[in-house]
């Protein structure tokens, strides 16, 4: 079944939270909702659930509009960033509680709820209640109850936000086979840009109520539309300058140059805003293509595998990611190299040059 | 500024100890530089928390003593010990205005109005809290708080050390780089000695210079980022940090070489393991782990997109084993082998690497 | 067309209203009802407009009965208010005795209001009550029967001894919210007790105690059973407060129209106060 959302919109007074949308998620994919706090990941979600009812828009499902069907007639299941069990219920009767509502045969119940356990490593726990267990395990029997029913929609909202780094890492990892031979629509949002990498499936980028862009993971991240969406999955943040292109060449700061190159070699002259991610910015020369670039050192991270450098060039702040140990002095002029073949080019209205094609005016 | 001693430190919270289990912190002896940067890394419970508030005076060591430059202060009171430290949560003085809150401590001290406002100036300029001075603390947001926590610690000009309690927990994913590399770039400028806790590896990693690892109220391995990475004393260090974690399986050493499902690998420290040793295992980063011609023959599962890299998911007759390939490298589709970085392989006895005194126990 | 979640819910707010209804509405009309006519007792009204209101606001009487009130409340309020904070503050936040100490304190609050008044009646009586005998006894003349300011010193420490704990007890709910790192962080910052009060605790108890100053506002503006028990309202008229004079007035002497409208602007004033204070206190916090 296929969940549409045909220009859906909600403002609340004078305040739009989400701006009319279309999306399309199809059965058996996973979809993630990326920006960060308070860009309308949750709203989208609660539209999208029905337990907010959009002001304009429709929301289809299975080629039927349900828009203003409750919440409870929907076959949905939410779970969210804070642990939320039934406090005084064992781990098997929170997981079982779906079910009981549906009024299936306890037999039945048994064996579903004793599979999805198994499924979440939660078999030795399920006499406990929630205050007994870590909090990896809580997220799990909320998952477990999310995932129990079958729904035709499960939402995930930032559920792996509160956990410890390892406990993320490890859920992460163990999520999408979760879903593997299910034929539901999930959808996930998060803040953090390398978490949707990791997931893969599809992404829409979201900032302040506006869905930027959605497509295949892997293609948004390498061929983002425009600078916002750019931004929003880009963790550390992109590295934006303004450059200028005079004949043949990209000009940067007044003395730092290199060749348009074949594909922008037709772009008109003019302004346009370069943006390079950080980890195609490297203290070591990569490809004889990277173009040199002198900068004044701020702070240097060094994480045992891998350096951050944060420098400046004309007052604008740049940072680099790479392998290795680059260590540099507080204050030190560095020499770092752009991988050019790599970066991208954004128009005045933030737009993404794609095209070598001649530009008319 | 002070050089931190802890001499044979133990606490447990309940009133007699027997157990081993009973202490929250099991023994400790470290000696901390004046002005370094240290963090104190593990997952939750591993008694970080404690340590952090034994130091900074809130909470009395059952045994063994602190020392500050030489000085015992394990009976001096949090206020005259001359510490600062932010928490996981922001406190501000939600009443008073960004410059109240830094004068707080020093009209708290009887400090001359006079010289209160100049050193207010001075630390606000450092935080970039100039352009709110005059604003009511409660009215900013999570990061503009933790600012002015830190800036509560450093206004005072006798301080000897600044401690943070997980002080990232409440900040969005895009503004933690920014407060990131403010606290590494005032640790350098100010030259405070600081103790930042936490149980993100990559937060801890680009902070300290010298990073102690705890599990189970114990210090497992204190060393550089760089000694932590790529010469984990333990096997829970190599899991605990690194992202993904360290590959473990079981080996077997004969005549100084080392098996894994009887294929030789190369590990560096093969030679020094005793020739009857049994249950040993190998460990090699997803780092140092390639495809090779010629060693370990395995299939691969899964590989997942990271952006700027790729996870690779491989199995082998004995499990499975993670390895990092740069973005857009080939990935053989089904069959490979794979060669480990000898330099950087490792033998572990009992999860303590062989050929060196395990960890500080 | 479906039906929406929305829809079906007001139909759980359909058994409020009509509680309200009949609980505040059709009786508040009914004294609205009273208040604009006349009657002779034999069930005829009389349109009397606003004789009642010019009436009652120009009579003395309840110039003085409202004055009894006010001086009554703002003493109550300024007594109970710090009294219970400080007691508050010295409560245990942690520990065997914080049960203790609870239930300790709600004890007066489960007290019904008139054993309250007989209580005290008892407990003040000169010549056998225990505080009677005591303040006798080391040479006070203490007869709140007979002297106007012994009645009023009684009736002012019985609200206190009945109403305190209500403040001890939100004003604790207040203070043992404030997160641990707050105290930590005072310590710290070498911040004294008067300073810990003054910037954290006091700030973040606001909010409670702001419902702690307008419950014991609106409940001691409105008292009658403790006082009519206790001191009748006397000696003379000295402890007639608004209450006791409205119900003198409407079941004593059965003029229904002037103490339906007295009724009327009792109520018009602690709602106006209440409404003032909560706004200021509100507004204070949006700052």
């Amino acid at each position: 079944m296929t969940l549409e959302l045909k220009s859906i919109g909600k403002s609340v007074g004078a305040e739009v939270h989400i701006h009319p949308t279309d999306l399309t998620l199809e059965a058996g994919s996973f979809n993630i909702l990326l920006g960060t706090t308070l860009a309308g990941k949750t709203t989208l979600m609660q539209l999208m659930a029905g337990i907010e009812r959009p002001t304009s828009g429709e929301v289809w499902f299975g080629g039927q509009n349900v828009t203003g069907v409750a919440v409870q007639k929907r076959n949905v299941s939410m779970v969210y960033q804070q642990f939320i069990n039934y406090p005084n219920y064992s781990v098997f009767e929170n997981i079982a509680s779906p079910l009981r509502v549906a009024r299936l045969p306890a037999a039945e119940i048994k064996k579903r709820v004793g599979d999805m356990a198994e499924l979440l490593k939660l078999s030795a726990m399920l006499d406990r209640r929630p205050s007994e267990l870590s909090g990896g395990q809580q997220q799990r029997t909320a998952l477990a109850r999310a995932l129990v029913k079958d729904s035709d929609l499960v939402l995930l909202d930032e559920p792996l936000a509160n956990l410890d780094f390892k406990l993320r890492e490890e859920l992460r990892d163990e999520l999408p086979r979760l879903f593997s031979d299910r034929n539901c629509i999930v959808v996930y949002a998060t803040t953090e840009p390398t978490e949707a990498l990791l997931f893969g499936g599809n992404t829409a980028t979201l900032m302040e109520g506006r869905v930027t862009q959605f497509g295949p993971t892997g293609d948004l991240y390498r061929q983002p539309n425009d600078l916002v969406s750019a931004r929003v999955f880009s963790d550390p943040p992109m590295n934006v300058a303004p450059v200028r292109k005079t004949g043949s060449e990209i000009v940067f700061g007044g003395d730092v140059r290199w060749p348009a190159g074949e594909r922008f070699q037709s772009l008109a002259d003019g302004e346009y805003l370069f943006g390079v991610r950080p980890h195609h910015v490297t203290p070591m020369r990569k490809s004889d293509a990277a173009v040199p670039v002198e900068g004044r050192v701020l702070v240097t991270e060094l994480s045992g595998s891998e350096s951050v450098v944060h420098f400046e060039i004309n007052d604008i702040p740049w940072v680099s990611q790479s392998h290795g140990i680059h260590a540099f002095d507080v204050g030190a002029s560095a020499t770092l190299y752009l991988d050019i073949t790599e970066a991208f080019y954004f128009d005045g209205e933030g737009r993404r040059i794609t095209t070598a094609a001649p530009q008319g005016h | 500024m002070a050089k931190i001693t802890l001499d044979d430190l133990r606490h447990s919270y309940m009133p007699n100890p027997t157990a081993e289990d009973d202490w929250a912190l099991k023994q400790l002896d470290v000696d901390w530089e004046d002005g370094g940067a240290y963090a104190l890394l593990g997952p939750s419970g591993c008694g970080k928390t404690t340590l952090l508030n034994i130091i900074s005076g809130l909470l009395r060591p059952s045994h063994g003593r602190v020392l500050f430059d030489g000085k015992d202060v394990t009976d001096l009171p949090p206020d005259q010990r001359h510490i600062a430290q932010v928490f996981q949560f922001p406190v501000v003085y939600d009443t008073m205005t960004v410059y109240d809150n830094l004068a707080f401590p020093l009209r708290n001290r009887g400090v001359a109005e006079a010289d209160v406002d100049k050193r207010v100036r001075e630390i606000a300029e450092l935080t970039d809290l100039t352009e709110t001075l005059n604003v009511r603390a409660a009215g900013l947001t999570a990061d503009g708080k933790q600012k002015i926590s830190l800036g509560r610690g450093l206004v005072r000009t006798d301080v000897n050390v600044v401690m943070f309690d997980e002080p990232l927990t409440v900040i969005d994913p895009h503004l933690k780089w920014q407060l990131r590399s403010k606290l590494k770039e005032l640790h350098q400028r100010v030259g405070v000695t600081m103790i930042y806790v936490t149980h993100d590896q990559i937060e801890a990693l680009t902070f300290a210079d010298q990073v102690v690892v705890m599990n189970l109220g114990e210090v497992v391995q204190i060393g550089t980022p760089v000694d932590l990475f790529e010469r984990p004393q333990h096997t829970f260090v190599g899991h605990f940090i690194g992202s993904p974690g360290m590959n473990v399986m079981p080996c077997e050493v004969s005549g100084g070489n080392a098996y894994v499902n009887g294929v030789r690998v190369e590990a560096a420290n093969a030679h020094a393991c005793a020739a009857d040793a049994k249950g040993l295992e190998i460990g090699v980063r997803p780092e140092f782990v390639s495809f090779a011609d010629d060693g370990l023959p395995v299939r691969v599962t899964k590989v997942s997109d990271a952006g700027r890299f790729q996870i690779v998911d491989a199995s082998h007759d004995g499990g499975s084993i993670k390895l990092l390939v740069a973005e857009g490298d080939e990935i053989p589709a089904d069959t490979a082998k794979l060669k480990f970085d000898s330099a950087h392989t490792q033998v572990y006895d009992g999860g303590w690497i062989v050929g060196a005194k395990g960890g500080a126990a | 067309m479906n039906k929406t979640v929305n829809q079906k819910a007001w139909l759980f707010v359909v058994p409020v209203v009509l509680l309200v209804a009949f609980n505040a509405i059709i009786p508040l009309m009914t004294v609205v009802n009273y208040s604009v006519q006349e009657t002779f007792g034999d069930n005829t009204f009389f349109w009397a407009g606003v004789l009642w209101f010019e009436q009652v606001l120009n009579s003395e009487r309840f110039h003085d009965s409202l004055m009894r009130q006010i001086i009554f409340t703002a003493t109550i309020l300024a007594i109970e208010v710090p009294l219970g904070v400080a007691i508050a503050l010295t409560m245990p936040r942690k520990g065997v005795w914080v049960p203790v100490c609870l239930v300790l304190m709600a004890l007066p609050l489960l007290i019904p209001w008139n054993v309250v008044g007989a209580m005290w009646n008892i407990f003040a009586l000169p010549e056998i009550g225990l505080l009677g005998r005591m303040l006798n006894g080391i040479g006070f003349d203490y007869n709140f029967t007979r002297q106007p300011e012994d009645a009023w010193f009684t009736l002012i420490l019985m609200d206190v001894w009945h109403w305190t704990s209500l403040v001890v007890l939100l004003s604790y709910a207040g203070l043992v919210s404030i997160p641990d790192a707050y105290y930590q962080a005072a310590k710290i910052d070498g911040a004294g007790g008067w300073a810990i009060f003054r910037h954290i605790q006091l700030p973040k108890m606001k909010r409670v105690l702001t419902i702690a100053i307008l419950l014991r506002f609106m409940d001691s503006f409105m008292i009658y059973t403790e006082a009519v028990v206790l001191t009748g309202g006397g000696p003379g008229n000295s402890t007639t407060l608004l209450s006791i004079d409205l119900v003198k007035i409407a079941l004593g002497q059965f003029d229904l129209g002037p103490a339906a409208a007295m009724s009327l602007i009792y109520f018009l004033i602690i709602l106006l106060v209440s409404w003032v204070f909560y706004t200021l206190m509100m507004r204070n916090e949006q700052q």
